[in-house]
């Protein structure tokens, strides 16, 4: 059966044990998880996730029912039209021949730049669409990169 | 009012109307059982191994509708009682477990008999509690109960840890739960249920499936109507037996593995399948791309996931099989022609007639289909049958004469070797008047055999009725089809005395190899009124049929196996 890739939100009681119900739902279902980022939600006593995962048709069903059966579970929505992010963290090794410019140029044209430099390294940043965070990455390999931290998504309905 | 936690336990389980409690103390827990002493509403029965424990609360429940109550100690004591939290998850029993946990400031430091409760259990519950703070104790154990016997049942977990137990807090137990990410739906879209009625009109061979569901929810008052109204004939699960009552005659019998020719072959022709709380198990479908080829399929369940989950369907209603069924039965009531399915029910009678389920039966040695056939005759109506896993489970299933619900105890989902005999203590508790059976195996009974101790302490009169075929019998039988009969591990030659056994624990036993000395032990069972065990030698080969093999389609059954 052919696989889509979905980008689930899902917004729980922030409560002890939440995540592992949610992470644990998927590990014991044999479900994916490609990327999951979780962070209270401002002002209320609930929490929003943001999981992208891939599946059949009715694997992805059966993720969003059976998510909804968790007690803590508040709301489950499979983003159909949606604005979607993710950042990326990338720690490149400057001397003195670097040319920073081009570097700030390539995270500028994703939405970012240079948020952190010392003498041996600079940390740029990147805020995009998942497909564009993957060019941005492959493009900054030429500056022969240290380290590289992606976040995961967040997405919001539009 | 200020009350320590271990009072707060006590309190709320009187309060929501619980007679029984069945558990086992430890250092954890000891708290709670000091106020159990020290009470007067419910009753413990205090069994000998805290799997027996959850077992025998899963029966009471299964029996009597009630939610069941079990508790246990932290560490080993919580580990024991998982096998019982997933049987009765699997088949959706209203349970609350309560087990002691470790002090708070204890947790996390692989304390003595620490183990992570709510971690290993969240899996197999439905729910599950870690309680941190006294003044959540009261919500918690309200809406544990709450969740337990609402929407899709299932067992929830309290583990509380033994400061918790003996702090002393302000207790209101709530009068209502309040849990807004929790919201069950019983009533069923009227515009599903309009269309599912509309089909069943078009329809040439409908089919009523009938799952545990229908047990869970009480529907069968209203499901024999729907029957007789609209003359649709229907199959029964495993965890169904007992809903039609097997002297209807639109009972067609249980489809699946070991499902009778009949009933295969209706699901198999069937052009609707009406769902009514069964979820499509492997062991009813057999192979899927062959399953209920032409048929669409209406499914009512109370649990969303459970639709579309295994099969496609035409459609889907989220809600309580009694009140969906009633809805349906009421649109249907004046536009329903009976008349119409007619030559279906007489291909299924006629199906039936070629190859009904029945057994050879002998002189020499005793059949173990001749037992539950028997059972069936003396004891009949006035028993609830409780059973292990195996092949006299299947036995007990295809023969008995089952005539309503709640008669029937068995771990259909889990297959849950151990359980027929606290089962029994339970199904006993539950409703006493009835004569309670454990039809049991050589096998299975000696998994939780401690429970005669529990059984004779309580003047708990249950009747063992074991299929002695000094094999792991269902096992044995795949290893004759499938394996070469290289019988690996499953002779069980090797046996107790049972006769002495029993009576060492308080009971009475019976030896049994003819079948005069069969009448003869369970009328004497029956009259003695304490813990008995029949122990019946029966053929050691005798198999299971019809059988599906695993993965194969529903209409290729094996009706016999001839080679020996």
């Amino acid at each position: 059966m052919q696989t889509v890739k979905r980008v689930i939100s899902i917004i729980v009681q922030n409560e002890a044990q939440v995540l592992a119900r949610v992470s644990g739902l998927f590990a014991g279902r044999g479900y994916n998880i490609e990327s999951l980022t979780v962070a209270a939600i401002p002002g209320s006593n609930m929490s929003h996730m943001t999981i992208v995962t891939q599946g059949s048709k009715r694997v992805i069903e059966q993720i969003i029912k059976q998510l909804h059966k968790l007690i803590p579970v508040y709301k489950v929505i499979e983003h159909d039209s949606m604005v979607e992010k993710e950042m990326v963290l990338v720690k490149l090794p400057i001397d003195k021949d670097t040319n920073i410019a081009n570097i700030q140029s390539l995270f500028e044209a994703y939405n970012g730049g240079i948020v952190n430099a010392s003498k041996n390294v600079i940390i740029a940043m990147a805020a995009d669409e998942s497909m564009r965070i993957n060019h941005c990455i492959e493009a900054a390999k030429n500056f022969k990169p240290i380290e590289i931290v992606r976040s995961g998504v967040v997405a919001m309905e539009r | 009012m200020k009350i320590s936690g271990a009072q707060m336990v006590c309190e709320a389980i009187n309060a929501e109307g619980v007679k029984y409690v069945f558990g086992y103390p430890g250092g954890a827990i000891m708290n709670v059982y000091d106020e159990i002493y020290k009470q007067n509403g419910f009753k413990h029965i205090l069994t000998r191994h805290e799997q027996a424990a959850v077992h025998a609360a899963d029966a009471y429940a299964r029996v009597s509708g009630e939610v069941g109550v079990a508790m246990v100690t932290s560490g080993p004591g919580f580990t024991n009682a998982v096998t019982g939290l997933a049987t009765a998850y699997t088949d959706s029993t209203p349970l609350v477990v309560i087990s002691g946990q470790v002090p708070v400031s204890l947790i996390g430091t692989d304390g003595f008999q620490e183990v992570d409760a709510v971690g290993i259990s969240r899996s197999c519950t439905k729910h599950n509690y870690l309680v941190k703070d006294i003044n959540d104790l009261p919500r918690i154990l309200k809406e544990a109960f709450y969740i337990a016997r609402s929407g899709r049942p299932g067992p929830v977990l309290i583990d509380i840890p033994k400061d918790i137990t003996s702090e002393i807090a302000e207790f209101n137990y709530p009068e209502s739960v309040d849990i807004p990410t929790y919201k069950p739906s019983y009533k069923g879209n009227n515009r599903q249920i309009k269309k599912a009625a509309e089909a069943i009109l078009e329809a040439k061979k409908p089919l009523l499936y009938i799952g545990g569901g229908a047990v869970l929810s009480n529907a069968s008052d209203v499901i024999r109507e729907f029957a007789e109204v609209t003359g649709i004939p229907a199959v029964e699960t495993l965890m169904a037996r007992g809903v039609m009552g097997d002297s209807n005659p639109l009972q067609i019998g249980m489809p699946g593995m070991h499902g009778s020719y009949a009933s295969n072959m209706a699901m198999s022709e069937s052009d609707l399948i009406i769902s009514l709380g069964a979820r499509f198990d492997d062991r009813v479908t057999g192979k899927l791309s062959e399953f209920a080829k032409y048929a669409d399929i209406i499914h009512i369940d109370i649990d969303p996931a459970n639709i579309g989950k295994i099969v496609d369907v035409d459609y889907p209603i989220v809600g309580d099989v009694k009140i969906v069924t009633q809805k349906l039965l009421d649109k249907l009531r004046d536009t329903v022609k009976p008349k119409r399915y007619e030559v279906w029910r007489d291909l299924l009678k006629r199906y039936d007639e070629i190859h009904p389920l029945g057994f050879e039966d002998s002189d020499e040695v005793i059949k173990p289909q001749w037992v539950i056939k028997r059972l069936g005759e003396l004891v009949g109506e006035n028993a609830t049958v409780t059973s292990d896993v195996g092949q006299h489970q299947m036995w007990a299933a295809q023969f008995f004469p089952f005539s309503r619900p709640r008669q029937w105890v068995n771990s259909g989902g889990l297959g849950t070797m151990g359980f027929g005999l606290p089962a029994a203590l339970g199904a006993k508790m539950a409703n006493p008047e009835k004569t309670v059976i454990n039809v049991t195996g050589d096998g299975s009974i000696l998994m939780n055999i401690q429970e005669l101790v529990t059984a004779a302490e309580n003047g708990i009169a249950v009747i063992n009725v074991m299929l002695n075929n000094h094999f792991l019998g269902m096992v044995r039988q795949w290893q004759t089809f499938f394996y070469e009969k290289r019988y690996a591990e499953t002779d069980l030659s090797y046996q107790p005395n049972w006769k002495m056994l029993v009576e060492a624990c308080g009971g009475v036993g019976y030896d049994v190899t003819t079948k005069e000395e069969f009448d003869v032990a369970l009328k004497d069972a029956i009259a003695q009124n304490k813990v008995a065990f029949i122990n019946v030698a029966v053929d050691r080969f005798e198999n299971v049929l019809p059988m599906v093999p695993a993965g194969g389609a529903l209409f290729n059954m094996m009706l016999e196996y001839k080679e020996r």
